[in-house]
Formats: C-alpha cells, structure tokens, sequence
C-alpha cells in the first residue's frame, strides 16, 4: 500500500493537482513556485538599484504606488531598503534557489533516475510542499505588517535582529516552516535514495545528479536543526525578553536598553546561523553540479571524466562543509587558533570543489559538442562558478577577509557562485527536462535570445562589484557613498543597475517560451536528447508510477559512444546491444 | 518486523526489565551523587558520565542498536561527530 | 498505478540495506533532532561558560519531583516497548495495555511539567528573569513540545492500532517501532537534561 489511489480509479482535480501525492506533480508545484519567488526577489533587487544608482532620486512610474513607510513622494526610505535587502537573500536562498534545485528537480527527477516508482513517503513529500508554500506565504506577508518585513539582514544577527519590528518575528515564524519543509524532504530523498533504486543500480552506477542530491539532502537534514535552534532562542528573546543573544548593558540610541536581564551573546547567534548557513551555500551549488553533469555528458556523447573522483570529491565536499562555518565570522574577536583551524578546513574544502570542476572541465576534451540552449547554459557554468569559488579563497584567509568582509566583494563572491552559476544551472536543467515533464521542446531560438544577453549581462553586473568591494565599497547600506573613499566607485553603481534592469528584460523571451512551449512547443518522444539514464525510459511525461515496467539496470550512468555499438548511446536499462 | 519467535520476545522482555532496573539505580545513583561536596568540575564530569551510561543502555536496549545494522550505525556516527562540533567549537574561547 | 508502480520495503527490510523505509526514515529523523538538541546544549554550554555567577541547578529546581518525572519518562519507555513486544507475540491486547500506559505516564510526565513551571510563575520567575531560568524553560519547553507530540502519535496508534492490526500487521508492527524510537530519544534527551539543568 502506497496511497490510496486505486487502480482505474480517477483522482477529483484537487486530489490530482493540488494535494497531489506523486513526486513529479509535486516536483512541479515546487518549481512553478520556486520560479515565482525567484521572479519576486528579483523584482526587490531592481527596487534596491535604483537606490543605489540613483541614491535620494524618487523612483519614475511606480514610485507613488509605495506606500508612505517605503517611500516618500517616490524616494526610497533606508527602512525600506534594508527591508529588500533582507528579503532579497532570504527569498532567493530559502524560497527561490532551494526550493527549485531540491524540491523542483530533486522530487521530478530523481525517482526517475533510480527507476522507482514514487518517493518513499509520498504523503511526507505532499506534507513538505505545503510547509514551503506556508513559510513562503508569511514571508510575502510580511512586508504588510506594522513596521514592513525583515530588516536585519538574510543573516539576522543579534541583538538588531531582536529589538527590530514585528516582521523579524513573521521571519523567524516563516523560516521555521521551511525548516521542517526541508527537513521532511531530506528524509525522504535519502530513504528513497537508499531503499528504492532499481534491480542492478548500484550506488556506483548512479547518475551524478542523483550523487548530488542525496549529499545535499545529508547537508539538509544535519545543518538546519541547529538554526532551528536559534530562531527558537531568538523567538524567545524576541517575545519572552529572554537575553539568549542580549548582552549586558546595550546601548540603543544612546540610552541603555530596558527589559531584558542581559548576560546574553550576539556571537551565539552567528555561530547557531553560520552551522547551518554555510552548508546552506553547497546545498545550493550541489544540485547545480549535479544538473550539469547529466546535460554535459549527454552533449557531448561521452561519459563523464572521472566519475570516482567526481563521486569521492561530493561526498568529502558534503563532510567538510560542516567544519568550516567560522570563515563568516573571522571579524566577531576570535583568536588564532581557532581562526587557524577554520582557514585550513576552509582551504581543504576548495580542493575538492576544484576536483570537480576540472573533471567536468576535463569531460568536454574529445567530444562532439552539440551547443543546444541547455548545453550552452551548462558550459557557462564553468568558468562562472570558476570565477566565484576562485574570489571566495581570499575570504576564507583571514588576514584578507579582515580588508573584504561585508564589502561588495562578497556580494560579487557570492552572486558569481548563485547567479551565473547555480541559476544557469536551474536555467539548464529547465531546458532539459521541459520535454519530459510535459512531452514537447522549448524553442531553440529563444533559448539563446534567453543566454546570451543573460551570460553577458551577469558578468557587467557582478565583475564591477568586485572591483567596488577591493574599493572599500561597504554592503547593506542605503547610502554607500556617505564614505568618501567609496564615491569613486558611485558610476560603477549606475552601470550595474543599469546591467542588472536589461538582465530582467533578458528574462522575457524565457518566460515567453516556457509558457507558449507549455501549449504550442513541438511535440517530442520520450527521448529527444537521446540520452542513457533511466528517466528517458519512461513516457514523456511519465504516468502515475512512471514505469509500465520495473526498469533493470545493466550499466553505468554515461554509456556514450560505446566502441562497438550501432548508436552513440546505451541506455541503463537496454539489456541487450544497440 | 515479523519473524521473531515467541521464545526470542520472552527472552528480549527480561533485558528490557533488567535495563529498567539498572537505569532507576543509576537515576539513584546520579542524584545521590549531586550531594556529594564535588567541585562543580567534578560534579559535571560524574553527571555525564553516569548520564552516558543510562543513554547507552537506552539506546543500546530499547532502541535495538545492539543489533542494528551498519547503514543505521553509520548515519549515527556521522550525526555524532557533527554533534560533537557543535556542542564545542562555539564555546572554544570560554573553555 | 500499475501494478508495477508499487512502493517497496514498506514492511519488508531491503535485502541490502536489511531495513525497511519507516526505520531508515525515523532513524534519519533523529539524527536531525540530536542535531537540535545539539544546538541547543552548545548554547547552554556558550551562556554559562561565559559568566561567573550560574547558579546550581539544586539551589533553584525542585530535586525530588524531577526526579519522580525521570522514573515516570523511563517507566513510559519501558511500556512503549513492551507494546512492541506484544505485537511481536501477536497479542493485541497486551499491545493496548502497555500502550494505554505509555500515553498515561507520558500525560503524568506533562502534568508535573505544569506544576514545577507554574510553580515558578507564582514565585515570579520567568524566561525573562535571569539566562539560567531562560535555558531551563526553553530546554525543557522544548523538550515538553517533543513529549505531546509523541504522545498525539501514540495515542493514534493506541485508538486507530485495530484497524490497521487487521488490515497490514507487519506495517502496524513497523511503525509502532519507529514511533518507540522516537520515544525513547524523547527520554534519552531527558536523561541528559535532568543532571545538567537540575544537578550541576
């Protein structure tokens, strides 16, 4: 018994699409989901340009739609910006990125790819979308309430965090229903994972999409408890007047702060954040990796270099992850040792992340490259996230950090890894799997109308930023040009917005193409890119229980160009020759 | 979890009864202990000790870890280390 | 769904792995709520390793009664698993008697739980009042939140465990252990914080 959708029995509509229990239903809820998010944090993004850009300026058209707490006669109220920049990273992290890496791609595909039939907690996977839907609806709402959203940044440190207005508390209410959205999800994709894979797939021969999300699924499951933990502390102080994170004796505006009994510590805090925090970063760059892989071997009809190398560096990746959180925090006074240990696990933990990326670097020698729109998002990819994970080796040293941190440095760092990085991955991933979610192509032609103002339009918007942080340029303020030795850099800020509104209308032909190829995209069969892993196998898209038979597997993942055999690929599941 | 005979159960229920016994000596034990003048060092070292030992048998017994297999084993161990780490690196400077 | 499109292991283990969805997937359930609890002891251990002036948790706790609460969580852990037990010997009657009393001493445990914290609500000492009244209402408000939901869990499958006893046995067999692995990591977390919060 698995659920109780009987044989020959049609599901009523809300049973089938809403409060479905079938993991690609469900995968699809998270994505269409996720890409809203996506879409709305984006929009917070280009509100924040224009501040930047245009610092005290009131905003043109839509200026007066804000209401007086956002913005006065048009311009920009600094609440208000720290409101966007705070849901900016959260939206994007927890309810856009996250959402559509594991719970988009992670619930549609991986059954497929290990030949089972659904997840192995079908109404756990259900229960997990709702909670998503639920934290994503208070985070939205929460820039409705008295005082407006969330202001103390993603990071939400202490003590600001704890005396700021009522939205922190509809964040805090908000991240811990993503907290156990995720942590269900988690469960399920490891035990389905583990338990589920089809007669003669090994672990050795999984696909390397599947490797990546079940590390990110332990990432998931270990890392978030502990801010689970701290959002619980910081509730309590928050509305308890508990002093978990409140020091003795705080000054606010210059009068010492009243009702809380102190003896508290902010660093607490950043500890219990970045414990979760940092394997947050992998959790989304390994899905990306993972997305990656499959469209690289797949288009270049060679198996991947390196599977084993591949393999060991994610799982080491995974472990090392956790020990290396205190790299975000080398300002906060602590001592040389404990700095030493957290420079050298975070100088270890390149290398595997190097590992990988020179193997997938490595899988395009001597092959015959087919530049289809997902394989040009995917080579992409690669020298982005080369770009971004080179940046971040002076932020894990600590005498460098010292002159970088909380400068745009990091924002250029992370958005390299995020932007061109993982959501080109997404982007990819989409383009790929389009056909066997709904059975019919997206058009090539808008495909790369999408990438390449995208491609370009990434590097004008997040190369300058680095450049601004070297400068001295500090994050998270409304007026960064307050300091002199920041106001050089203030023409940079207007070409970036200017990069970054073009990059919002570089979108249009995706969502043009991905809606209209919905109904109008050229009909397809169930494996138009001709590729080996077993979610080819089913129909496209695949029923309820996806296979009409039980796939067997007889190979590995990336049997490409196999010597000997009549087509250039062989399928997992095709026992005899081709 | 079918498969276990009745002999087998009976024999399972005395351990069960035995570890209860033993774990409301050492509740005993643990609270008599915290009259002792121990430094507060000492006292915390005694605590968790004999709490380890009661957490073992809870584990070990009611949980079945004794006879648990590896893939669970190893999910426990990895949780540990991770436990571990984070029980004692924020505190690094105090301790 | 096809015949073919059946979910497997559900009641019988993997021939590899040698178990079965439910016990994998509390397992890795555990591992998240000893990450939990793990967070939540660093900070304890961060607060009052940071100041002078913690008090001893025998100065301000009440002994006695906390440690009736400990006998009554262990007690309730040895009942939850002789409800297993008593599936395993096919006896569904016994199977209700203990699990009856699990519920039971799990709602005695609360009831104490209520007196000790009201208590100090009459003596005004509350979260707000000092950080180690703070740990002490959080740990085990936390802790307290675990023990109702185990107790909704149990008492579902104490009121519903008939039905599903006649219809999958093996099923009703299996989740009933991954519900007693849940409850006694709800006592072994107890274990833990009774000495530290009321002993040291």
């Amino acid at each position: 018994m698995s659920h109780d959708a009987s044989h020959g029995h049609e599901l009523p509509f809300w049973r089938k699409y809403i409060f479905s229990v079938d993991h690609k239903v469900i995968g699809i809820q998270y994505a269409v989901t996720g890409l809203l998010f996506l879409f709305f944090g984006f929009c917070l993004m280009m509100l924040m340009r224009w501040q930047l850009a245009y610092p005290g300026q009131p905003l043109p058209f839509i200026g007066n739609l804000f209401s007086e707490t956002a913005m006065i006669g048009g311009i920009m109220l600094p609440e208000f910006y720290n409101q966007l920049g705070a849901m900016h990273g959260t939206i994007m992290v927890f309810l856009g990125v996250v959402p559509l890496a594991v719970g988009g791609f992670g619930n549609f595909v991986l059954p497929l790819q290990i030949g089972a039939p659904d997840m192995a907690f079908p109404k756990l996977n259900m229960v997990s979308y709702w909670l998503y839907f639920t934290g994503g609806v208070l985070m939205f709402a929460s820039f409705f309430v008295p005082g407006g959203a969330a202001q103390s940044g993603w990071t939400s440190y202490a003590p600001l965090s704890v005396i700021a207005s009522s939205g922190q508390t509809w964040w805090l209410v908000g991240m811990a229903f993503l907290i156990n959205s995720s942590l269900l999800g988690s469960i399920n994709f490891i035990v389905t994972t583990v338990q589920l894979r089809a007669p003669g797939l090994s672990f050795s021969r999984l696909p390397f999409f599947v490797w990546s999300q079940f590390v990110t699924s332990f990432l998931l499951l270990l890392a978030f408890p502990p801010l689970m933990a701290a959002a619980v502390l910081q509730l309590m102080d928050r509305l308890a007047h508990t002093s978990f994170f409140m020091p003795s004796g705080l000054v606010v505006n210059g009068q010492v702060l009243e009702g809380f009994a102190g003896g508290g510590n902010a660093v607490l805090w950043q500890h219990l954040f970045w414990f979760l925090a940092h394997p947050e970063v992998y959790v989304l760059i390994l899905p990306a990796m993972g997305i990656i892989s499959e469209i690289i071997a797949c288009n270049t009809r060679k198996p991947l270099y390196g599977y084993k190398a591949l393999v060991w560096s994610v799982v080491f990746l995974g472990f090392m992850s956790f020990i290396v959180w205190a790299h975000h925090m080398y300002l906060t006074g602590m001592g040389p040792n404990l700095s030493a240990f957290f420079q050298v696990t975070t100088m270890i933990i390149s290398i595997p992340s190097i590992v990988i990326l020179t193997t997938l670097i490595l899988s395009l020698w001597g092959g015959s490259i087919r530049f289809t729109t997902p394989m040009l998002f995917a080579l992409a990819f690669l020298p982005m996230f080369g770009i971004g994970g080179l940046t971040g080796l002076p932020l894990g040293l600590n005498a460098a950090d010292i002159h970088l941190h909380d400068t745009y440095y990091v924002i250029g760092h992370f958005h390299y890894v995020v932007a061109p990085g993982t959501i080109f991955a997404l982007f990819a991933g989409i383009y790929h799997w389009f056909p066997k979610a709904t059975g019919r192509q997206m058009n090539n032609f808008l495909g790369k109308l999408h990438f390449w103002p995208s491609f370009v339009l990434m590097n004008f918007i997040f190369m300058p930023m680095l450049i601004q942080g070297l400068a001295g340029v500090s994050r998270r303020l409304y007026d960064p040009m307050q300091y002199a030795h920041a106001q050089p850099t203030q023409p940079l800020n207007v070409f970036i917005s200017i990069s970054a509104w073009c990059l919002g209308l570089a979108q249009i032909p995706f969502i043009v193409n991905f809606f209209w190829s919905i109904f109008k995209g050229k009909k397809t069969d169930q494996n138009p890119w001709q590729a080996t892993t077993l979610e080819w196998t089913a129909p496209s898209p695949p029923p309820h229980g996806n296979f009409v038979k039980e796939p067997v597997v007889y190979r590995g993942p990336y049997e490409y160009s196999v010597p000997g055999q009549k087509n250039d690929f062989w399928p997992q599941a095709m026992k005899e020759n081709n | 979890m079918s498969g276990h005979s009745p002999e087998a159960i009976k024999k399972e229920v005395r351990t069960y009864v035995a570890v209860f016994v033993a774990l409301a000596v050492l509740t005993v034990l643990t609270v008599g202990a915290s009259y002792l003048k121990l430094s507060l060092g000492a006292a915390i070292l005694l605590a968790l000790f004999i709490a380890s030992v009661k957490g073992t048998l809870v584990a070990a017994y009611f949980m079945h870890l004794r006879t648990e297999k590896k893939i669970v084993l190893a999910l426990l161990v990895l949780a540990v280390i991770f436990f571990v780490v984070l029980l004692f690196y924020p505190s690094w400077h105090h301790l | 769904m096809s015949e073919a499109g059946l979910i497997k292991h559900i009641s019988h283990p993997h021939p590899v792995t040698g178990v079965t969805n439910s016990k994998l997937g509390v397992w890795c359930f555990l591992a998240s709520e000893v990450m939990l609890f793990g967070g939540l002891f660093s900070a304890y251990i961060l607060l009052r390793t940071g100041v002078t002036d913690w008090p001893r948790g025998h100065e301000i706790l009440n002994v006695p009664l906390a440690t009736l609460n400990t006998m009554v969580l262990i007690t309730s852990s040895v009942t939850m698993v002789m409800a297993w037990a008593s599936l395993q010997m096919k006896s569904l009657s016994k199977y209700r008697l203990y699990m009856t009393l699990t519920v039971l001493l799990g709602l005695a445990f609360l009831v104490v739980k209520a007196f000790e914290y009201g208590h100090k609500f009459e003596h005004h000492h509350f979260p707000s009042t000092d950080n180690f009244y703070a740990t002490y209402f959080t740990l085990t408000g936390l802790h307290g939140l675990h023990v109702i939901g185990g107790i909704v869990v149990n008492l579902y499958f104490l009121l519903f465990g008939v039905k599903m006893w006649e219809k999958e046995p093996d099923q009703l067999a299996g989740r009933v252990e991954a519900a007693g692995l849940y409850w006694h990591f709800v006592d072994l977390v107890w274990i833990f914080l009774f000495p530290v919060l009321y002993l040291l």
